[in-house]
C-alpha cells in the first residue's frame, strides 16, 4: 500500500512494492541469468527453467513471446529483464524498439533527435 | 586530516564497457563521449588523488530483491566485478581502503544514516566503468570505497535525503585522520528511460539545467520528489541522485575543470563533470 496516490506517468511503471511483490519469481529467474551456467540451462529447456522458478502463467507467456511490455505488467523490473534480453542477444535499442513499436532504426533516430 | 580534491560525475551505461573492449573510443558514435574524459584525466594526473569514494547504484549484480538496502557502504579489501548477464567484459578487481570504509560507516551511523555494511560486495558497471574512464589502466591505480544507493526498488530515498547523505560522506572524509587526497565520484544518469512505452525518453533542457545547478546552485534538484524526477528525467534518469550526493560531499564554490554533455550513448543522455575544490 503506498502512502499517497501519485499521478501516473504515461508509459511508465515505477517498480514499487506492488510490482516487486508481483514480479518476484520472474525477477528472481532473470537475476539468475548473471550466471553463464544458468543462462545455458534456460536455453536448453525454457519451460523447465521457468517451472523451477515458479513463474505464473502471465510471466511464462511473456517470456515465451519475448513480450517486454507484458513482462513489465507481470512485475518484471527493467534491470533484471535486461539480463533476459542479454540472453536473446538484444541490446537496449532493440528493447526500446520492441516496447515502442518502432523499428530499431526509428528508435535510434528518435534518440539522436534529442541532441 | 584527509583533503577532498574535487568531485567527478559521469554516466555509466554498460555499452561503454563494450565500446572500450572493442577499442571504439575514436569511432564517430563514441568519440564525443570518450573525448570528454581527456581533460579530466589530465587534471587527475596533476592532483593525483590517493583514494576515491564512489557513489553509485547497483543494477542487480550484488543486490537482489530479497534484501535491498537503501544505502550501503563497502568495507572490503578488494571489490570484484562479475558477469552481469549482458555480455560486457568483467573488469579487474579494485582495491578497497578498509580504514576509510570503517571511518565512513562509523561517521554515517553517528549522523543517523542507518546504512548496510558490506565486507563482501560485487561491484557492477556503475562502479567499474567510471573508474575505467577516469583511469584507463588496469587495474585501477588507486583504491576506492563504494557507497551504493538503491534506485532499483521504489520507494527510493528522496533527493533531499541523498543530498544529506552526501554531506555526511563529505564531513566524514574531511574528519578522516589521514594525509590522503580523496576524490568523490558520483555515477549515473543523465536523463534516460529503458522500460515501458516511454522508453527512449530524454530531457535535454532539464539535464542542462541540472548540470548548471551542480556548479551554481547545488541544492536545486532537491526540490523535486522522486516521482517528479522520474517524470522529468525518466525511470533511470533518477540516477542523478548519485550526482547530487557527490556534489553535497564537496560543498561550496568549486572550480570547473571540465564538463561534457552528449546525446545519445546507447539510450542515454551522457553527462560528465569534473569540479575541483579551490
Ligand atoms: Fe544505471
Amino acid at each position: 500500500m503506498s502512502a499517497t496516490k501519485l499521478p501516473p506517468i504515461p508509459g511508465t511503471t515505477p517498480f514499487d512494492g506492488e510490482q516487486a511483490k508481483k514480479g518476484y519469481a520472474l525477477n528472481k529467474m532473470c537475476f539468475s541469468f548473471n550466471s553463464a551456467e544458468c543462462r545455458a540451462e534456460f536455453l536448453r529447456d525454457e519451460e523447465a527453467y521457468m517451472k523451477k522458478y515458479s513463474l505464473n502463467e502471465e510471466q511464462a507467456a511473456g517470456i515465451r513471446a519475448r513480450d517486454v511490455l507484458g513482462l513489465i505488467r507481470a512485475g518484471g523490473n527493467a534491470y533484471y529483464l535486461a539480463k533476459f534480453a542479454g540472453i536473446l542477444g538484444l541490446n537496449m535499442q532493440d528493447i526500446g524498439a520492441l516496447q515502442t513499436g518502432m523499428t530499431v532504426e526509428q528508435f535510434k533516430a528518435k534518440l539522436a533527435a534529442y541532441a | 586530516m584527509a583533503r577532498i580534491v574535487g568531485m567527478l560525475t559521469t554516466s555509466h551505461v554498460p555499452a561503454i564497457g563494450g565500446a572500450i573492449a572493442k577499442n571504439l573510443q575514436q569511432d564517430a558514435y563514441w568519440k564525443p563521449f570518450f573525448d570528454g574524459f581527456l581533460p579530466v584525466r589530465k587534471w587527475l594526473d596533476e592532483v593525483k588523488p590517493d583514494v576515491a569514494v564512489v557513489l553509485y547504484n547497483d543494477h542487480g549484480l550484488n543486490f537482489f530483491l530479497d534484501k535491498m538496502p537503501t544505502f550501503s557502504v563497502g568495507a572490503a579489501p578488494e571489490y570484484h566485478n562479475a558477469d552481469e548477464g549482458w555480455g560486457i567484459p568483467t573488469l579487474a578487481p579494485t582495491r578497497g581502503d578498509v580504514d576509510l570504509s570503517w571511518h565512513l560507516i562509523n561517521h554515517l551511523i553517528e549522523r543517523d544514516f542507518d546504512i548496510t555494511t558490506c565486507q563482501e560486495m560485487l561491484v557492477d558497471h556503475a562502479f567499474t566503468i567510471p573508474l575505467k574512464l577516469f583511469w584507463p589502466q588496469s587495474p585501477c591505480p588507486i583504491p576506492a570505497v563504494p557507497v551504493c544507493i538503491n534506485t532499483v526498488q521504489f520507494p527510493l530515498p528522496s533527493a533531499k535525503r541523498c543530498y544529506a547523505l552526501g554531506e555526511a560522506v563529505g564531513d566524514a572524509i574531511r574528519n578522516w585522520d589521514s594525509d590522503k587526497k580523496v576524490v568523490v565520484i558520483g555515477t549515473g544518469g543523465l536523463s534516460h528511460q529503458l522500460d515501458g512505452e516511454r522508453a527512449g525518453f530524454i530531457n535535454k533542457d532539464f539535464d542542462l539545467k541540472f548540470m548548471d545547478s551542480m556548479i551554481n546552485d547545488p541544492k536545486w534538484a532537491t526540490q523535486f520528489s522522486i516521482h517528479e524526477l522520474v517524470e522529468k528525467t525518466g525511470t533511470q534518469g533518477v540516477e542523478l541522485l548519485m550526482w547530487l550526493a557527490a556534489r553535497a560531499a564537496v560543498p561550496g564554490t568549486l572550480k570547473r575543470v571540465h564538463t561534457n554533455y552528449h546525446i545519445p550513448i546507447s539510450n542515454t543522455a551522457s553527462g560528465l563533470m569534473a569540479l575541483a575544490t579551490l
